[in-house]
Formats: structure tokens, sequence, C-alpha cells
């Protein structure tokens, strides 16, 4: 049995008499795959802000990385990657730098991010653009590029904020590409996204509807269990 | 048409627009570029909208698609080409457009510090008209915002405020609705519901062009135009899409979906592969027999992948024909 790298029991957050996430109880399991979906306000960001030290939860517990998330934040911050589409690298700074940069904010030593800027330029194919601004990068290269340096002090986790929003569906391939094989290495992929059909290249989906899990399983046992042909039709199904 | 002229006491240019009006397209783009700077944007892009037509600009972010809605509101003007939209030309009849078309813009462009009812009424005075004159196109949607009329626009969720722009977008019954990316950033319910009132618009004698960055929204238009780099693609119906992948296509399925892909990537016979969910999308040389492809992952110790022929989406098809135009271009 592999082991879970997140479990959350009944957590819940509130804001006022507003209940955004309402007892939530899922595991994800070492080197998986984890879709995190649900409608614009069903309460995705509030949870996964929990589970990322940024938010405390009014109720319920949770670990994330063998952590509390409610006692130890700072602790799960250090051993987790994150990315978003909206945050990530330093445009008027160059490659190199931007892999300094976070590998310094991680506090890694200086041998430990000459070795890491040496094999994320290496592996991505960047040393000609080494010390090219990241402005004058193509978007897919940026999204790589972001993806690396997210796992520069080398997170047993990393989550992925909606990551590929309306980008050319090459990229996106590339993307998951990048993304399949940071897995095989053993890393557990969080990703939050609205785009349904990228549910499925998912190990396993929750869906949440109004602060609840509505349901949770593999992309083919949800569309089984939903009789629908595609994921749309299923998250169609639950969220209306 | 000699004979015409000499009998009419119009002036020809007018001759003209009534003979254009006869044969009127909603949308007329012939050969518009732009650039900016080095960048250019949009490539001679040429297309034409039928009157009462959902016509679908499907494309990646880049690929030119709100530079040619700026472009064809008026709003900017191309470097060369031409166009008209309900007849009217773009330099010439600027301000007759500007008066006939509905744009909403793909950044939410309301009033964040007015209500609800007050930018609707907002951009009905502005066109010279009420609400309650049109109320009857935008009842459907307005019904669902009355609830909250009240409340500022900068307070309501996406899926409300995409509901109100399309409201102030019609509030002066235009002939032409431009809506760029709509959709995008909005979840799959109200996207869903979006493109049921775009439906109902269109019944209602309205053409509309939309952009989308999602494929598969491809099959709600009437036709669409796939467009990357500022180049058209291809222009066809939903189903004249399909017709247009002419190479054997298989889904290929296996535990280990990222080692089945690396296999697959040395495999002789292969065109290209690349990852669609659980499945891999494999293209071969025409003529390959699928035992070839079998024996192969058997040989690499793939022994139960999942081998099914498929029609391809709207997806394959764009990944396809972008690197044929990205092979005639080099």
């Amino acid at each position: 049995m592999p082991e879970n790298i997140i479990q959350v029991e009944g957590l819940t957050k509130c804001f006022g008499d507003f209940t955004a996430v309402d007892a939530i109880t899922f595991t994800v399991k070492k080197g998986e795959i984890f879709g995190f979906l649900g409608a614009n306000g069903a309460g995705k960001t509030t949870a996964m802000k929990m589970l990322i030290g940024l938010s405390k939860p009014t109720k319920g517990m949770g670990s994330v990385a063998g952590f509390d998330i409610a006692k130890n934040p700072e602790k799960i911050k250090k051993r987790i990657g994150y990315m978003s589409q909206k945050f990530s690298l330093y445009n008027d700074l160059t490659v190199k730098e931007n892999i300094r940069f976070y590998g310094g904010i991680y506090g890694l030593d200086k041998k430990r991010i000459r070795s890491k800027t040496q094999s994320i330029l290496k592996e991505l194919n960047l040393n000609d653009v080494a010390g090219t601004l990241v402005a004058a990068l193509p978007l897919g290269w940026k999204q790589r590029l972001s993806f690396a340096v997210s796992m520069v002090h080398d997170p047993e986790i990393v989550f992925l904020d909606e990551p590929t929003g309306g980008v050319d569906p090459h990229v996106r391939r590339q993307f998951w590409e990048t993304i399949y094989e940071a897995a095989a290495l053993g890393r557990t992929i969080f990703v939050t996204t609205h785009y349904m059909d990228e549910a499925e290249y998912c190990d396993r989906v929750s869906i949440m509807v109004s602060g609840k899990i509505e349901a949770l399983d593999t992309p083919e046992n949800l569309k089984h269990q939903f009789k629908a042909k595609t994921m749309d039709e299923v998250f169609l199904k639950l969220a209306r | 048409m000699v004979h015409f002229e000499s009998v009419c006491p119009l002036r020809s240019s007018s001759i003209r627009t009534s003979w254009n009006r006869l044969v009127m397209q909603a949308i007329q783009v012939d050969n518009i570029s732009k650039s900016y700077g080095k960048i250019s944007a949009l490539k001679s892009v040429s297309f034409q909208v039928e009157e009462g037509e959902l016509f679908g600009l499907i494309g990646p972010d880049g690929a030119g698609k709100s530079t040619l809605f700026r472009i064809l509101t008026t709003l900017l003007l191309a470097d060369s080409g031409e166009g008209h939209v309900a007849g009217n030309h773009l330099l010439r009849d600027y301000r007759k457009i500007r008066r006939i078309v509905g744009y909403m813009p793909g950044r939410f462009s309301l009033y964040q510090d007015l209500s609800v009812e007050e930018n609707l009424s907002f951009f009905a005075t502005i066109f010279g008209t009420t609400i309650e004159e049109n109320y009857g196109l935008i009842k459907d949607i307005y019904v669902q915002l009355e609830p909250f009329k009240k409340r500022l626009a900068g307070q309501l969720s996406g899926g409300m405020k995409q509901k109100l722009a399309l409201c102030c977008a019609l509030i002066h019954r235009p002939e032409v609705l431009f809506l760029d990316e709509p959709t995008t950033g909005v979840d799959a319910v109200s996207r869903k519901e979006f493109w049921e009132m775009l439906k109902k618009l269109k019944q209602k004698g309205i053409a509309i062009l939309v952009s989308t960055p999602y494929m598969d929204e491809a099959s709600l238009c009437d036709r669409i135009a796939l467009i990357q780099n500022g180049e058209i693609l291809t222009i066809n119906t939903p189903e004249g899409l399909m017709t247009e992948y002419d190479l054997p296509l298989y889904a290929v399925k296996y535990d280990d979906t990222y080692q089945l892909l690396k296999g697959l990537r040395k495999m002789p016979y292969t065109k290209s592969v690349l990852p669609f969910g659980d499945s891999l999308h494999l293209t071969v040389e025409a003529e390959t027999p699928v035992s070839k492809i079998t024996e192969y992952l058997t040989d690499l110790g793939f022994e139960n992948a999942e081998i099914r022929p498929i029609s391809p989406t709207v997806e394959d098809i764009f990944l396809e024909l972008s690197r044929r135009t990205e092979s005639k271009n080099d």
C-alpha cells in the first residue's frame, strides 16, 4: 500500500455565515496525479489554500507531506511546490536568474542552486536562452520552466492551480508530458482545472459542488457511474 | 447595370450599397492583415459570415482572434485588406457599424461600480433606446439577473458578469453580435447555459461571430474557422471538419501512459502520438495494419495495450492542420 501524502478529514472553512468548504474528506496517494475539480465558486481555491498552509481551517483536520495543516503550515510550505498560471516567473529576470531566485527563496545553498540550474537548463533544453529575459520566451517554454522552478527544492508534491488555461493544444500536451514525467519519478501532482477533458489525464479526480466533494474516483469509474461518455457530462450531471 | 444606373438618379455608391444589401453577408472579411511591429497578428485573413449564422473562430491565445474582433468593430485599423459588416464598409461606414453591432470584449468591460440595472440602462441610453423597448430580446437572460439588479457589477460571480455583459451588448438590438471569448475562465455549467442562450439569439435572426479557445465548442457552431498564429487553417462545418483528417487514427491505452508514450514515439510507423486524457492518440502512416502496431507493442512489453480506431476530435484536426501549415511555412 502506498502511503497517503494528503489526508484530510472533515475539513471545513467558514467565512461568517457562509460555509465555503463543508467537511470534505479525502486522501491522495504518493505518486498520484490527482485532479481537483469544481465549478467557479464551489470552494476549490479555499480548500487548496488550506492544504498549502495559506488559510487556517475552521474545523476538521488534515496533513500534507506528513505535517498537520493547522499546526505546521510553515513546514508544509517548504515541502510543497506551487504553480499557477497567474503567479509564476519574473518576466524581467532571465531564465537563469529566475531559477536562482526561486532556489534562494527555498533556501538551497549556492552549490545546490548551481547544480539545479544546470540540470533544469539541460532537461528543458534551455541552455541557449539561459541569459534571455523570460518575457521573450514562448508561452510553452515559460510554462515548463515555471513547472521546473516550482520543483527546484525537490518537493514530494506539487500543486498546480489551473496551469493550462487558454493555451495552445500543442502546449497543453507538452505540458502534460512533463507532468507524467514528474509523476513517473514518484512526485505527487495535485491539479485544479476546469477543463473537463483535462480531468481525463488524472489518475483520480474529485468534483466539488457547493463546498462538498460530491464524487471521487478514477475518470473511468466516474463515467461509468454517471453513465456519461465524457468527464464534461459527468460534471454537468453533478453540478447542474 | 448600365441601364439601371441611367434610369435611377442615384449616386453610384448608393447603388452599390443597395446591391450589396441584396446579397448581404453579415460579415465579409477580405485579406485583412495586421502587424504589431515585427509580429504579424493577422496574415491575409478572409471569410464570410452569413446572415443569421453562428460562426466560431477557434484558436489558442495569441492566434489573432481579439485583433480581428477589434478591426471588425472599427476600434482598430487593419494594415491592409477590406471588410464589411452588414454591408457597411469598415472605413467609410464606421459610424453606422458602431450603431448596429453588439460587442462583448474578452476582458470584462462593464462599470464595476454601477449596479446591474444601472449598467444596462447606461448602455441603452448610449444607443438612444430604453430597456423596455428591447426587453423581449434579453428577457430570458435578464430574468436570471433580476434578483441581483441592485448589486454592483463588480460583485457578481463570473457567470453572472458574463450574462450581464451579453445583455448590455444586446440592449440596442444589434444586427451582428461579436463575442470575444465569452466562455473563457467560466465553468462547464455556465458555458453550457451560455451556448444555449446563443442558440436562441441566432433564432431571432442575429448573426454571431464568437471566438473561443475551447475546441470542444466547435460542434455548437454552424461553421467554424480554426485559426493559429494569425492564419486561418480551415473553414468548415463541424461535420465537414471531420472529413479533413485523412490518416489512420487510433486511441491506445495502457496502465502506464507515460512509458507507452515513450515507446510509441520510437515506433517506425508513427506519424504523431499525443496524450489525450487517459489514452494516447496515435496517427500512423497510411496503410499500416493494426497487427504491426500490436506486434511492436508486444515486443516492447506492453502486452495488454488496448488499440482502437477512432474518429478525430476537433483538437486532433487542429493539431494535424497546424503541423501541416508549419511544415509548409518552414
